[in-house]
Order: C-alpha cells, then sequence, then structure tokens
C-alpha cells in the first residue's frame, strides 16, 4: 500500500547519472530537509571534528591516563553501570508486575509514583543532597533519633557517595523504566495466564514462561538504552557529589565536563574519546534494533 | 469457603500494601523534603520535623520580593527560563515537522541518512556533545548569549522529535498523499491541509518534550550561560551550592517554583507524553 508514493529506486550513482531538473515535490524535499541538516553541520558535524582536532595530539591521551582521577572515573563508570542498571531495571521489572494490577489505589499509586520523572532533576537531587547532609540532614537526625549513635558522612566518603549517586539515578529514572516494562506487561494477552493457571502454575511459573519469554527483547532493549542513557547521566552525580571527596566520585560524563571547567579542553576532548568505546557499541545495537 | 476467599484476598491485598507502601514513601521522601523546607523558617527546617511546628509563607514572599543575594535576579531567570523553554520548542517543532514531513510523506533522497545521522546524535549522550558543543559556540561567538543554549537544546531536542513525527506519520495512509495530489496540491498545500492537522497530536507531544527539555537543563545552561542576568533558573539553583552557608529553605522555595510549571504541564499532556513518546523511546 504504501509503496504506490515510493520513487523508483535507483541504484546509487554519485556520478555519471543523467542531471533531470528537480520536480517541485523533490525540491520541496530538500528545502524541508535543509533545516535540520543545517543544524546538524553546525551544532553537530563541525564541533565533533573540531574536538577531535583539538584532541588529535597523543600526549594529551599519555597525561589522561596518567592522572589518577581518570582511572577513578572509569571504575566509577563501570560500577554505575553494571550495578545501578542491573538493579534499576530488576526493579522496573518488579514494580511493573505490581502496578499492572488494577486496583483504584495503585492507579493513584501510578501518578505518583511517575513524579521523580516528570520533576526537573536539579531541585530533586539537591533535596536529596541536603536529606544526606552529616549534621542537619534527615536521614542522619533519624538514625540518631532511632540508635543514639551518629550517622556516616555520607558524600565523604568514595563508595557511599558513589552509592548515593546510584540511588540517586534509580530514584529518578525508575519510574520512566517501569512505565515501559508495564506497557510491555499489557501487551501479553491474558489468555495465556488463564491457561497457564489452568494449568495450574504457580506464580513464578507463570513469569518464567509466559512474561518473561514476553518481555524479554523489550527488557534487552530497554536495559541497551538505559546504560547509554546512564552513560550521559551527568546531574546525578555532579549535583550530588560535585564528583568529590577529592574527585573520587566522577564518573567520565562529569570528568570531561571538569576539565572544561579547568581550560584543559584537549584533556576533556580525550576522556570524550576514551569513552567512546564504551557508548558506540551500545549506539550500533539501538541504531540495529531501531532501522529494523 | 467464603471465609477462605475473604482470608485469601486479604492476604492479595496485604503482599500489594507492603510494595506499595515502601514505593510510596520512596518516591515521596526528597520531594516531601522539598515542601517541608519551602514552609518552615531556618531553624524548623534542620529540626528533622515531619511537619513544622509554624508553617510559614515567608519563605516565599523572600523569593518573590528577591530579598536574598542568591535571588537578586528571581524574576529575571524565570522569565529566561520561560523564554528559553518556548523558543526551543518551537524551533524543535519546525525543524522536525518540515524534516519529518520529508522523510516519510515526499521521500526526499537521502531522508534516510538524515534520519540515521540525527539518532546517531540521539544516542551519544549530551553530557559527551557538550564539551565540542561548548568549544564551537566559542567560535562563533554564541558564549554567554542565550541563543547558544537556544540553537544547543533545539540540536539536542530535535532527533529524537523528527523520529517520533517520522514513525506517526509513516502511519498515516498513503492514498491522502495520493488523492491530495491528484487535485493539484502543491507540497505545501498538502503540508499545511493535510499533514499538519492530521499530526496535531504527535506535535502536541514532541512541542512538550522539547520545551520541558529545555526547561529542565542543567548541564548546557551552566556551561554556556555565565552572566547573572541570562541564566535560567536551573543555574541559579545551582549558584545557591557555590556557598557553604547557603540558604537552604530558600533554595528548596526556590527548587519548588522551578519544578511546579514542568509538572503541570506533563501531567497535563501526559495521555500524550506517555503514548507518544514511550512507545517511540523503546520499540521491542
Amino acid at each position: 500500500m504504501s509503496t504506490l508514493a515510493l520513487p523508483k529506486v535507483e541504484p546509487a550513482t554519485p556520478t555519471g547519472a543523467p542531471k533531470k531538473r528537480l520536480t517541485t515535490w523533490e525540491a520541496w524535499g530538500y528545502a524541508l530537509l535543509a533545516p535540520y541538516v543545517v543544524v546538524f553541520l553546525v551544532f553537530v558535524l563541525y564541533p565533533v571534528c573540531y574536538g577531535l582536532w583539538l584532541a588529535r595530539h597523543p600526549e594529551s591521551y599519555v597525561n589522561l591516563v596518567d592522572d589518577p582521577v581518570f582511572e577513578t572515573s572509569v571504575i566509577n563508570t563501570i560500577i554505575f553501570l553494571v550495578v545501578a542498571i542491573n538493579l534499576k531495571m530488576a526493579a522496573a521489572l518488579f514494580l511493573s508486575g505490581f502496578f499492572v494490577n488494577t486496583r483504584s489505589w495503585i492507579k493513584w499509586l501510578s501518578l505518583i509514583f511517575i513524579l521523580p520523572w516528570a520533576v526537573p532533576s536539579i531541585p530533586t537531587i539537591l533535596s536529596i543532597r541536603f536529606m544526606l547532609n552529616p549534621e542537619w540532614g534527615v536521614v542522619n537526625q533519624t538514625i540518631f533519633a532511632l540508635t543514639g549513635l551518629d550517622g556516616p558522612n555520607w558524600l565523604n566518603d568514595r563508595w557511599l557517595a558513589l552509592s548515593m549517586a546510584m540511588l540517586t539515578h534509580i530514584w529518578k529514572s525508575l519510574p520512566f523504566w517501569t512505565l515501559i516494562l508495564i506497557s510491555g506487561r499489557l501487551a501479553i494477552p491474558a489468555e495465556l495466564y488463564e491457561a497457564a493457571s489452568v494449568d495450574g502454575a504457580t506464580t513464578w511459573q507463570k513469569f518464567c514462561f509466559v512474561t518473561w519469554p514476553s518481555m524479554r527483547t523489550l527488557y534487552v532493549t530497554s536495559l541497551i538504552l538505559s546504560m547509554i542513557w546512564t552513560l550521559g547521566d551527568f546531574n546525578s552525580v555532579y549535583l550530588l557529589t560535585g564528583g568529590g571527596p577529592a574527585d573520587l566520585t566522577h564518573i567520565l560524563a562529569t570528568l570531561g565536563i571538569r576539565y572544561l571547567r579547568l581550560d584543559q579542553v584537549d584533556m576533556a576532548m580525550a576522556t570524550v574519546v576514551c569513552a567512546m568505546p564504551l557508548v558506540l557499541p551500545l549506539v550500533y545495537f539501538m541504531m540495529k534494533r531501531l532501522s529494523r | 469457603m467464603s471465609r477462605r476467599s475473604f482470608l485469601r484476598s486479604a492476604s492479595t491485598e496485604a503482599k500489594l500494601l507492603l510494595v506499595g507502601i515502601p514505593v510510596f514513601i520512596w518516591t515521596m521522601l526528597p520531594i516531601y523534603h522539598i515542601f517541608l523546607f519551602a514552609i518552615s523558617n531556618k531553624d524548623q527546617a534542620f529540626g528533622g520535623k515531619l511537619w513544622p511546628e509554624h508553617p510559614t509563607l515567608r519563605n516565599f514572599a523572600i523569593v518573590f520580593n528577591q530579598e536574598n543575594y542568591f535571588l537578586n535576579h528571581f524574576w529575571l531567570q524565570l522569565w529566561n527560563s520561560l523564554l528559553i523553554a518556548v523558543a526551543v520548542g518551537a524551533l524543535t517543532l519546525i525543524v522536525a515537522t518540515c524534516a519529518a514531513f520529508a522523510i516519510s510523506r515526499l521521500k526526499a533522497r537521502g531522508g534516510r541518512t538524515v534520519m540515521n545521522l540525527a539518532l546517531f546524535t540521539y544516542f551519544i549522550p549530551a553530557a559527551f556533545l557538550a564539551v565540542p558543543m561548548y568549544k564551537a559556540m566559542g567560535v562563533y561567538g554564541l558564549l554567554n548569549h542565550q541563543w547558544a543554549l537556544i540553537l544547543a537544546m533545539v540540536t539536542i531536542a530535535a532527533p529524537y522529535s523528527i523520529w517520533v513525527l517520522k514513525q506517526s506519520s509513516d502511519k498515516l495512509p498513503f492514498e491522502l498523499d495520493e488523492a491530495a495530489r491528484m487535485d493539484g496540491a502543491s507540497p505545501m498545500q498538502l503540508f499545511r491541509l493535510v499533514y499538519l492537522p492530521l499530526m496535531a497530536p504527535s506535535l502536541v507531544a514532541v512541542g512538550t518534550y522539547a520545551l520541558l527539555l529545555a526547561w529542565n537543563e542543567y548541564l548546557y545552561a551552566f556551561l554556556l550561560l555565565s552572566n547573572d542576568r541570562d541564566i535560567t533558573l536551573a543555574v541559579a539553583l545551582g549558584h545557591f551550592l557555590s556557598a557553604d552557608d547557603s540558604p537552604w529553605e530558600l533554595l528548596m522555595t526556590t527548587g519548588l517554583i522551578y519544578a511546579l510549571p514542568p509538572a503541570a504541564i506533563y501531567y497535563t499532556f501526559k495521555r500524550y507524553m506517555v503514548g507518544g513518546l514511550t512507545a517511540g523511546a523503546v520499540k521491542s
């Protein structure tokens, strides 16, 4: 049906094709494509090329690898990816099963649950930051009230601070992924579950043999997309810890900006280049998925 | 029998509550914390109570009257946020609608390549693109101009917008275009009279998406703008962190004011946002 309006597919011949006059429709096609192409050339292609040119010297990479902050950042990034994303997606998978229950209070809860995603991240992350304040934060005050002990200085220890940044990230993006997985669950025909019930399947068996096989592709796609976005999650780390204490909680996304703020543009670009081996395979995977 | 089924349904309900209550607390804690600070004066905010003894709207008065060093330009910065968000929404809508129409309906040659380039841009995390973008804006002489932020945000918002619009545009029947052509419609007439009205729901979704993206943006705003009179409210909030004795209750109050419009917009257009955008985000 849609092939009706398709232009004849001509073999790509960059040169030598007889020059035809553009029809009005083709001309408009180019004209309407032009604004985005200009945006792409001016604000994506040129900046990227210019950036790569700035980072052309091998010394930049030597200096980068010599900087202990770089190694820390790479380790943090990988921990962030592995731990935060798997926790988040497992929780989202579980909660999607919870939210498909039809109860009016669950419907209301789902509206509230989406709030972290609906509100901007700066106020909420700063709010979490103050909650974790060692002296006045509500977390340590509660710990003191309950146990009479002083709570830890949450953001002043590498692993605690990194864990809190991961929790912040999960808090912010869990609703979105739960929503995605809910739509996946709702697409599974109810007859499958009824048939499984008739056969006496337990809840766990229903999950293993009905839910999971139907959702696997969606889950993997979500996982990959979530990885790409998490790699670029600047706010959760920067606004919570600022990369501290002593630059121990940087991830690659914040490290690039740190160098940029220190006016070490070549190092900043080198950081971005070093992140590409992590980013590009994931991007390639997503492009394949989407262009099917 | 009925007793047993009652017990069973009660235990199901209990299990659901066992999940629901922690989810509620987990979600609300940081948000309620903001609200609590906003209605408490400084001493009570730090008291760690669940509800202040003397709730007050004093903080809002201070913010609205700009009575604090950090809030000297509150109204101007709110206006900047609004202006930039609206500009990004409008520009993205124009750029993306034109491109999607050309790719999907006019089948412009090279459209597929452009679509792929756009998708590629979409998948490269914005925090990594920020470094080269910052340098390029310097070359263009746009640094510290609001146009830099507007154009950067259009660059970031456009790819996904084009993709969403192309997806929903592909679903329109092609017979419509054929009929319009038969009747001698020009491309622009097809665009205005057939395409735009049919695409209205997706256009709302995309415009809202770009608007919210720009309003919420922190990283690009704080890199590209620095003058106190140019920055958005997001950057101004970040400035509170520069001092050790920042007035956190005012920060939270400003944050609450800043967070309300996008939340309201999100819930108003939720149907479009969820239907139009999330379905597009992850295709299984």
